[in-house]
């Protein structure tokens, strides 16, 4: 399992936009890279990257070699309810991360 | 690791900074097209916040914001960035309705050299706004290569 | 035309020799953004990864560093900047990372940690954050007085086929501009680092490297007492500076 760094707050107001960060431990190994021995390393990413709020895709993304190792992203939502937001990494090499954290909406 | 010839020979290169190429040119309009389906682009509405001076490639802070009221009638449905430069024009593209609250966005990216880079946004009308940033790349003196 | 005259007095300014300064000051705020904010910052998934490893046992038969030293956050609390410390038993001094090592070896019975694994940067990490933010304070102690002697030699020799010492570059040329990148004056402050080029932590000892390769010297080894040597000297340098672990550099 790669380490994960959230930053989610963990109550908000009804109705109020609240800012997600994620940060994932991941090479994203861009496909173009040769190692010291001059051979292209093969790619290795994270594609894409979903946030899901009971249940209900509120963001999602496609990443490209272009992304930074240890991918950083950061976005905002509307906090309706009280409830689950999952966070899920998918990429290259069956790669797959699923993280949860519980919001308290009033 | 040791010191290669590839390393040595990238450090003058960062410096003379060729001119973009019409493949790099071409490949840019082509990923441009795509996400756009041909549609005309406009500019404005899109803020695209990068530092215009990068001190090094691998880690580029970027964020996008457009100007709009994420309500049900008029609302980003999608945001796009793009390079010049990289072996591939696409950096990311993420989806946003009104639930988002907010346009916004924000990753690290790499930068391979100087270039343009480019964000879209799409909104809910069918309009597609952008900004273009020129972004300067300087390299490292002292890399481990 | 101006740019170039920018260029010029950027080049020709001479560093405020007498003020210390950490490289965080010399990077663009951007990155110094990145390494002050934790939710950008990628070193902390290093520390984080670092922390689960302090409560985990390494083997069935052995200790976690956990069962022996409890909550970090305290026993840990101002360690990093003690180090490297002497070692009375071997008569040595010995670096945090080597500290770890040996920890693991003589009573985690574990399998001994290779210098530069993800575990042992993550766990040299998770330690060297619970001093961020205290003044760096090396012991007193003759050991290492006579360690730091050694090590500012080495810092003081020249060294390789481009013939330059450490104190060339960070001490007479700190604050000039070698290419595009401003010469920082070389302080351990935020070890181990998360590094733009490397895009993952390192050590110190790697940072080293990268120096001595540069001016075309065979580097030391890891762990040796060379860099052990020169790491104590530069940390009495920037004696009473504060930790930053997890610092990001270019």
């Amino acid at each position: 399992m790669a380490r994960v760094l959230l930053r989610v707050p963990t109550s908000a107001e009804k109705g109020a936009v609240i800012e997600m960060r994620a940060l994932i431990q991941h090479v994203m190994e861009t496909g173009y890279r040769p190692n010291a021995e001059g051979v292209v390393q093969p790619r290795d990413i994270i594609w894409k990257f979903t946030c899901r709020y009971d249940g209900e895709v509120v963001f999602n993304a496609t990443l490209s070699p272009a992304i930074a190792a240890n991918p950083f992203i950061a976005f905002t939502t509307i906090a309706t309810q009280s409830g689950l937001i999952t966070f899920t990494w998918e990429g290259d090499n069956g790669f797959a991360q699923t993280e949860t954290r519980h919001i308290t909406v009033t | 690791m040791k010191i290669t010839r590839r390393v040595l020979l990238a450090a003058p290169g960062a410096l003379l900074l060729p001119a973009p190429t019409l493949a790099d040119r071409q490949s840019l309009a082509a990923a441009l097209r795509e996400f756009t389906g041909g549609q005309p682009m406009r500019e404005g509405r899109v803020r695209l916040d990068v530092s215009p001076l990068v001190e090094n490639g691998n880690a580029v802070p970027i964020s996008i914001a457009v100007d709009t009221p994420m309500t049900a009638a008029d609302h980003v449905r999608r945001i796009g960035v793009f390079n010049e430069r990289n072996p591939q024009p696409n950096v990311i593209t993420a989806q946003f309705g009104p639930r988002s609250g907010r346009a916004y966005l924000a990753t690290h990216i790499r930068l391979a050299t100087s270039q343009a880079l480019v964000a879209v946004a799409e909104m809910s009308d069918g309009s597609f706004w952008s900004e273009r940033v020129e972004v300067v790349v300087t390299l490292a003196a002292c890399i481990e290569g | 035309m101006k740019r170039i005259l920018f260029a010029l007095l950027a080049c020709c300014s001479v560093a405020g020799a007498e003020e210390r300064r950490s490289g965080l000051l010399d990077m663009r705020p951007e990155a110094q953004a990145m390494q002050r904010d934790d939710s950008m910052n990628p070193g902390m998934l290093w520390v984080l990864e670092g922390e689960a490893l302090w409560g985990r046992k390494p083997t069935t038969a052995g200790q976690s560093c956990a069962d022996c030293h409890g909550d970090a956050p305290g026993s840990m609390r101002g360690v990093a900047a003690r180090y490297p410390a002497f070692d009375a038993a071997r008569g040595t001094a010995i670096d945090l990372a080597g500290r770890i090592i040996q920890c693991r070896e003589a009573r985690q019975a574990g399998t001994p940690l290779a210098r530069e694994s993800q575990e042992l940067l993550a766990l040299t990490s998770f330690v060297a954050h619970q001093s961020r933010g205290l003044p760096i304070t090396p012991p007193e102690d003759a050991g290492m007085r006579a360690t730091r002697e050694v090590g500012q030699r080495l810092y003081m020799t020249r060294m390789g086929q481009i013939d330059l010492s450490c104190a060339q570059c960070h001490d007479d040329h700190a604050g000039r501009r070698l290419a595009g990148s401003i010469i920082p004056q070389g302080h351990p402050t935020g070890y181990p680092i998360y590094r733009l080029e490397w895009q993952a932590m390192g050590s110190l000892q790697r940072r080293l490297r990268g120096c001595i390769t540069g001016v075309r010297a065979e580097p030391f080894a890891y762990g040796s007492a060379e860099f052990i040597a020169i790491e104590a000297y530069l940390m009495e340098r920037a004696r009473g500076m504060v930790l930053e672990t997890p610092a990001i550099r270019p």
